[in-house]
């Protein structure tokens, strides 16, 4: 066998033409663009701020705010500091946000099956609310409840009373507040026994029906303890709750608590409008089920709500889960149209009030912004946890 | 004809068996129908008293309403308030000029074998923003120029999204473009870039672009109130445009890559004759979608102060001249986007059917 060594390889490409170092070299301008815009928008940011006499810094997060705010879940007043301010926005933004995912969903499911219904005139009612909601802008949904509808309710004084208890007028929605008295903790304690006491049936229900294939009724008997429990310890405790009920004094109502309209009429649109697009998710999840997994189920003789249980509603949610994650995600970022509606959310009272007042846009924006980013790389990171528990399983 | 090639009969339905079994097929669906069809007939009838029967559509003044329907007068009244905004009368036919040049360039893509439909909407694309760059703002060709604190309503609305979706188009491609390239700098330069813009809401981006951005750029260098809206809209719309074609680059399958690298083809080339051709057709329901998406989102200008068509409608409800009108101004405007969404949804649906080749991957 003869051996031979290649002396002459083919020379390798040009250097400029070579994959590698023009990959390098792009990279090398790329960072350098970065880095030179950065340093560019860094340097004109300062002086410009000088020249404006703007002070840069956290300190002003130290500072007294001086502006009240209609609403807040902390304690809150004019005297407190600015950095409260921020936290005060960010429970309300999120206050709002929770409450307008549970209304969403609901919602959305109930229209995305009744869309499927059986009954014509209800799926074509389904089908006309999606697409009128959805192609309506949402500012303008919530402008006509805060400005056409909500604020057109009766005056304090003529408020619509429900049994007593319960006022509506333009001012906001008054719900009587329950006031835990000595000894509530003996139902709270009641309330966690009974959840103890639930997950702890389900664990040995399923085990014995590996088992020996027997079916406890895991569902009737948990509602009955979650429901039964609590009261009973409620009793026993000695009843310990009153209800603070609303009551007029002078121009508005005092006591209870309040639902103010800016954030009635912000809840409404959200939910109404999220619901829609839900809706149509949880329409086109149901649809991606095929036929035959229905059929072979019934052929294994499962009833009618098994099916759905076991079979139908699994591999829907494989399908339906991501796409509402950003459901969710667009409704926490929409929450900020609070704004325009004057909803003490994080964009109006940080990034408006507090921004106008301090004058301090670059570290105000920034974290605002990083609020929002923090809320959707959360959620994003839950949404892929899941995902990959609930992705099928390939052997 | 063979038995096998027959189609089943087609079952016709007396009208009665139909309701039989789409309206009362169980007794809870019967009570449904019942409760439904109540709700319906008992809010149908004052719902067209209200638009039709009661309204007032003729008059100059809100005295000339009766206030037992709608009063919809006062839309005819300030209407060409809501269309061009501040507007100069005499310089209207500017903008009817761009409204008819849109028109002609986008209304035949809903209409197949149209001729030369392509090249209309290929006009629509490069040839309308240029002349509407000129006419528009005027100041230049012995045109009399108009501030752009001056524009507004109908008019202002579509500039925005119209640009908005121009500009982030070829943004959008680049971005997608780097966030699927080989080199690690470039990919993650695309991925933060994309992502940051995509959690932050466009209220934020907006009060940014109308803050901070005077900030930003040099001492005695300053834009417009309605340009740095538009950078600020751009901006955060190329990262969701980058993300619609990204899916459309991943359709493409790899042996057109490879087949593009057979044949010698360079990058630029490579992408731009082979693989982009047929990822962004494949995107063109995406990009719809998205277009609808900013076109409710331009409403948001508002907050900052620009006078879109609900600026400018919810400035007339406000107005103490005209009381009691925010209902009929919100229908009003609610109708405007609702058809022209509407519209556009149904011809992007009909377009995915179209474009579906049924072999997903």
């Amino acid at each position: 066998m003869k051996k031979q060594t290649i002396d002459s390889r083919p020379a390798g490409p040009k250097p400029w033409y070579d994959p590698r170092v023009r990959s390098l070299f792009f990279q090398v301008v790329a960072i350098t663009l970065v880095f030179w815009g950065g340093w560019t928008l860094v340097d004109n940011t300062l002086s410009n701020m000088e020249s404006r006499g703007i002070s840069t810094g956290f300190g002003f997060l130290e500072e007294s705010a001086g502006f009240g705010i209609i609403m807040h879940l902390v304690p809150y007043d004019a005297t407190m500091s600015y950095g409260r301010t921020f936290w005060v926005g960010l429970t309300n933004t999120l206050l709002v946000s929770a409450m307008g995912v549970v209304a969403a969903t609901i919602l959305g499911f109930v229209l995305g099956i009744a869309r499927l219904s059986s009954n014509w005139l209800v799926a074509k009612i389904s089908l006309a609310y999606i697409e009128v909601i959805r192609n309506i802008p949402l500012l303008l949904q919530i402008f006509f409840w805060y400005f056409a509808v909500l604020s057109n309710l009766p005056s304090p004084r003529q408020s619509v009373d429900v049994g007593g208890t319960l006022f509506l007028n333009n001012r906001g929605l008054y719900l009587p507040e329950p006031l835990t008295q000595d000894g509530f903790g003996l139902v709270w304690g009641g309330v966690l026994a009974a959840i103890a006491a639930v997950i702890g049936i389900r664990l040995w229900a399923k085990k014995r029906q590996l088992a020996t294939g027997q079916i406890f009724p895991t569902f009737k008997v948990g509602v009955a303890i979650l429901v039964l429990v609590p009261i009973i310890s409620y009793l026993v405790a000695g009843r310990p709750l009153e209800w603070e009920i609303p009551a007029l004094k002078g121009f508005n109502f005092g006591g209870g608590i309040t639902i103010i309209p800016e954030l009635a009429a912000l809840w409404i649109a959200l939910s109404l409008y999220t619901a829609s697009f839900i809706a149509e998710i949880v329409r086109s999840g149901i649809l991606s089920v095929s036929k035959g997994q229905t059929e072979a189920s019934k052929a294994l003789g499962l009833p009618h709500g098994l099916t759905l249980r076991l079979v139908v509603i699994p591999q829907a949610m494989r399908v339906i889960i991501p796409p509402l994650t950003s459901q969710y995600l667009n409704l926490v970022k929409n929450s900020s149209l609070a704004t325009a509606i004057g909803y003490p959310d994080l964009v109006a009272v940080f990034m408006g009030t507090t921004l106008n007042q301090t004058g301090q846009a670059v570290e105000v924006v920034a974290m605002t912004m990083a609020v929002y980013l923090t809320i959707s790389l959360l959620i994003s990171l839950f949404m892929n946890i899941y995902n990959r528990a609930v992705a099928i399983k390939e052997r | 004809m063979t038995e096998s090639t027959m189609k089943p009969p087609k079952k016709v339905l007396s009208p009665v068996n139909w309701m039989r079994q789409h309206l009362f097929s169980t007794w809870y669906n019967a009570l449904l129908t019942v409760v439904v069809g109540y709700l319906i007939v008992t809010s149908v009838g004052p719902l067209l008293n209200w638009v039709f029967f009661d309204a007032n559509f003729q008059g100059s003044d809100p005295s000339d309403c009766s206030g037992a329907g709608a009063c919809w007068l006062f839309i005819n009244q300030r209407l060409n308030f809501f269309i061009y905004g501040f507007y100069p009368d005499e310089l209207q036919w500017r903008v009817d000029f761009m409204f008819l040049l849109l028109a002609v360039s986008f209304v035949p893509q809903f209409i197949e074998r149209f001729p030369g439909r392509k090249w209309l909407g290929i006009f629509g694309m490069t040839g309308l923003p240029l002349i509407g760059f000129f006419l528009i703002p005027g100041g230049s060709f012995g045109l009399e120029q108009v501030e752009s604190t001056k524009w507004g309503g109908l008019m202002l609305t579509l500039i925005l999204a119209y640009i908005g979706i121009i500009a982030s188009l070829p943004i959008g491609t680049l971005l997608a473009l780097g966030r699927r390239s080989e080199m690690p700098i470039i990919r993650g330069l695309c991925v933060v870039f994309i992502e940051v813009w995509r959690a932050v809401p466009l209220i934020t981006v907006l009060f940014m672009a109308s803050v901070m951005l005077p900030l930003f750029l040099p001492e005695g260098m300053n834009f417009e109130k309605l340009a740095r809206a538009l950078i600020g809209i751009t901006l955060w719309q190329s990262a969701y445009m980058a993300e619609v074609i990204r899916g459309g680059l991943q359709a493409i399958p790899r042996g057109q890559y490879e087949a593009a690298d057979a044949l010698g083809l360079g990058y630029w080339r490579k992408m731009g004759l082979i693989v982009l051709p047929q990822a962004l057709k494949l995107v063109i329901p995406g990009i719809v979608n998205t277009f609808i998406a900013l076109f409710k989102d331009t409403t948001l200008v508002l907050i900052i102060g620009l006078f879109d068509i609900l600026g400018t409608v919810q400035s007339t409800v406000t107005d103490p001249a005209w009381q009691n009108v925010a209902v009929e101004g919100y229908v009003f405007v609610a109708f405007c986007f609702w058809v022209f969404c509407f519209g556009i949804s149904q011809y992007s649906q009909k377009l995915e059917r179209k474009l579906d080749t049924g072999h997903k991957t």
